[in-house]
């Protein structure tokens, strides 16, 4: 079977600065992975790198066994990869409705058609199911800047999800997010990995959090991958307690 | 939006159309020539507001699209093209110029966008000026004709007039849809958060050219009628004080808002008529009175409706929470 993202001795340097040091990895159909590792070590520039939005200095990326290497990131979204970042990107002037309906608008039609088509795109019932589903109901017509910091991560999640897509990658989902709230985030996670066969990978410093929502677990340093495998391997792995784990 | 406040707004906008339809009838000549400038310079700033206000992309290119416009309709029409033949090009010709002025915004933002438009703006005015086997020159082009619209002639003010405003009422249906369809919240999307709007499959390139594309043919449109109105061009009216005050009309008016440029262009075009009496301080009085209105509310003079609204909405969203709360608090 082909993994659904293969990423092949990636390289980013800026600079004299080695980011993201050859790093390889892949991820299986319905796999939730954990990347974990202390601030400055790569995390964000691999998936920057990963998405388009930094081309890498070298290496392979592959979705569906299909070469996307420095593939701008709208292109890369419609082919089914989303994501969300670690500070919040929602649109503040636009409802929450409106949040997700542009979050799927693209995904069919041409850009022509879309122009001469219903201005919702045929997509209120679904932005409706994703608002119900991420129980957010009540604030449908209310301008997201409005929200809460927890409600606006709920939507920023919520939004990645929008086009269907096949991977997912997560910045950071439950940075400041109350633990209430967190649970309802997992839980979403997990019934939307298990539902649709969405595979994600997850960036992440609440170590509850990945222990218990991820599969396995990959822990950077240096830019470098330091360790992967299953969540009680990496609990016990001494190279990452002495790295970021703490003894 | 309740049912109640939407009727009460459908029922203002006919007083409104039927008023400036109704109105102008007993106007003079000049008070037809200020009202039909006005419909004018509203299309010529509904341009501006799309690329602007609502793909905010900065431009101080609108007056040269103006320019085009007026110079295209000119010289066709004084050649014995129809208006509408004169229009067709202007619009393929305006598109075109403004597809590839949104290129730099694919490069550069905020400022230093600023500052490409007006260079753009600059030479246009440069070419109006010197061009002189195209433009004649400073001379200008005189004995522009007034079209027949379905065999009307609108050679008189009042049926130029209707012209203009019918005009103004097409643009204005053809911009309600594009902003309420997928591309005006695309749009949006650019001005808000590019990067964001890019990982959501939003093809920013594509979307930031059509908007100074389409706001290009906008401004093209109003010079089409601009030429007819004036029935004389030159190039002293399309420099760069036009995109300025262009700009000034949005930003007054409320830029990202749908009846921001009506307002402001009735500002830029009828209030140094109003402040007449005022002799040489009108200038004076009208700077203090913008200078004060963006002290007061930046987002212009709907933003202020726009607070006045959502305060009200946040108000009452409180009183129902606190209804609520108080009825949970006697139940225990």
């Amino acid at each position: 079977m082909t993994a659904v993202l293969d990423v092949r001795d990636v390289k980013k340097s800026f600079g004299g600065i080695t980011a993201v040091d050859g790093v390889s990895f892949d991820v299986q159909e319905g796999e939730i992975l954990g990347l974990i590792g202390p601030n400055g070590c790569g995390k964000s520039t691999l998936f920057n790198c990963i998405l388009g939005q930094l081309v890498p200095s070298a290496g392979e990326v592959r979705v569906d066994g299909k070469l996307v290497t420095g593939q701008r990131p709208a292109d890369l979204n419609r082919l089914g990869v989303s994501r969300t970042f670690q500070l919040l990107q929602v649109f503040p002037k636009l409802s929450v409705r409106d949040n997700l309906i542009l979050a799927g608008q693209e995904h069919r039609g041409s850009m022509l058609s879309r122009l001469f088509g219903p201005s919702d795109a045929g997509l209120t019932t679904t932005a409706d199911q994703m608002i119900g589903f991420f129980k957010l109901e009540h604030l449908a017509n209310e301008p997201a800047g409005g929200l809460s910091y927890g409600q606006q991560k709920l939507l920023d999640a919520a939004m990645a999800f929008m086009g269907g897509p096949r991977l997912v990658l997560l910045d950071e989902p439950a940075g400041g997010v109350n633990p209430t709230m967190l649970g309802d985030l997992k839980e979403r996670l997990i019934a939307i990995n298990r539902e649709r066969r969405a595979t994600f990978v997850v960036i992440e410093h609440n170590m509850e959090f990945v222990m218990s929502l991820c599969s396995r677990v990959m822990v950077m340093a240096e830019g470098k991958v330091l360790a992967i495998g299953k969540p009680d391997e990496i609990r016990a792995n001494p190279a990452v307690i002495e790295a970021y784990l703490g003894h | 939006m309740s049912k109640h406040s939407r009727l009460l707004l459908a029922a203002l906008a006919v007083v409104v159309i039927a008023g400036l339809i109704i109105i102008p009838m007993n106007f003079n000549r000049y008070g037809l020539y200020i009202l039909s400038q006005w419909a004018v310079m509203t299309i010529a700033a509904m341009g501006l507001n799309l690329t602007l206000g609502y793909a905010g992309q900065v431009s101080l290119a609108q007056g040269a699209f103006v320019g085009i416009g007026a110079y295209g309709a000119a010289i066709l029409t004084t050649h014995g093209w129809p208006l509408i033949a004169a229009l067709g090009l202007v619009i393929v010709i305006c598109f075109i110029v403004g597809w590839l002025l949104g290129y730099p915004a694919l490069r550069v933002q905020h400022h230093y966008l600023a500052f490409v438009t007006l260079a753009f703006s600059t030479l246009m005015f440069l070419v109006f000026r010197n061009e002189s086997w195209l433009t004649n020159g400073i001379y200008g082009i005189s004995n522009i004709p007034r079209p027949e619209i379905f065999g009307f002639p609108t050679r008189r003010p009042l049926p130029f007039y209707y012209l203009c405003l019918g005009s103004l009422g097409l643009v204005t249906l053809a911009m309600w849809w594009l902003i309420r369809s997928p591309w005006g919240r695309a749009f949006m999307a650019l001005r808000e958060n590019p990067i964001r709007a890019q990982s959501l499959g939003i093809d920013t390139r594509r979307y930031t050219l059509m908007a100074f594309a389409i706001g290009s043919v906008l401004g093209g449109i109003a010079g089409v009628l601009y030429a007819p109105l004036t029935q004389y061009v030159d190039p002293v009216p399309f420099n760069l004080q036009l995109s300025l005050d262009l700009l000034m009309m949005v930003i007054v008016g409320g830029s990202g808002f749908m009846l921001g440029p009506f307002l402001g262009a009735m500002i830029a075009v009828l209030l140094p008529e109003w402040l007449r009496f005022a002799e040489g301080y009108y200038l004076m009085l009208y700077a203090a009175a913008v200078i004060l209105l963006l002290i007061y509310s930046p987002s212009g003079i709907l933003g202020i409706l726009d607070r006045y609204l959502s305060e009200r909405r946040t108000k009452a969203a409180s009183a129902l929470r606190a209804a609520a709360q108080s009825k949970l608090e006697a139940a225990q």
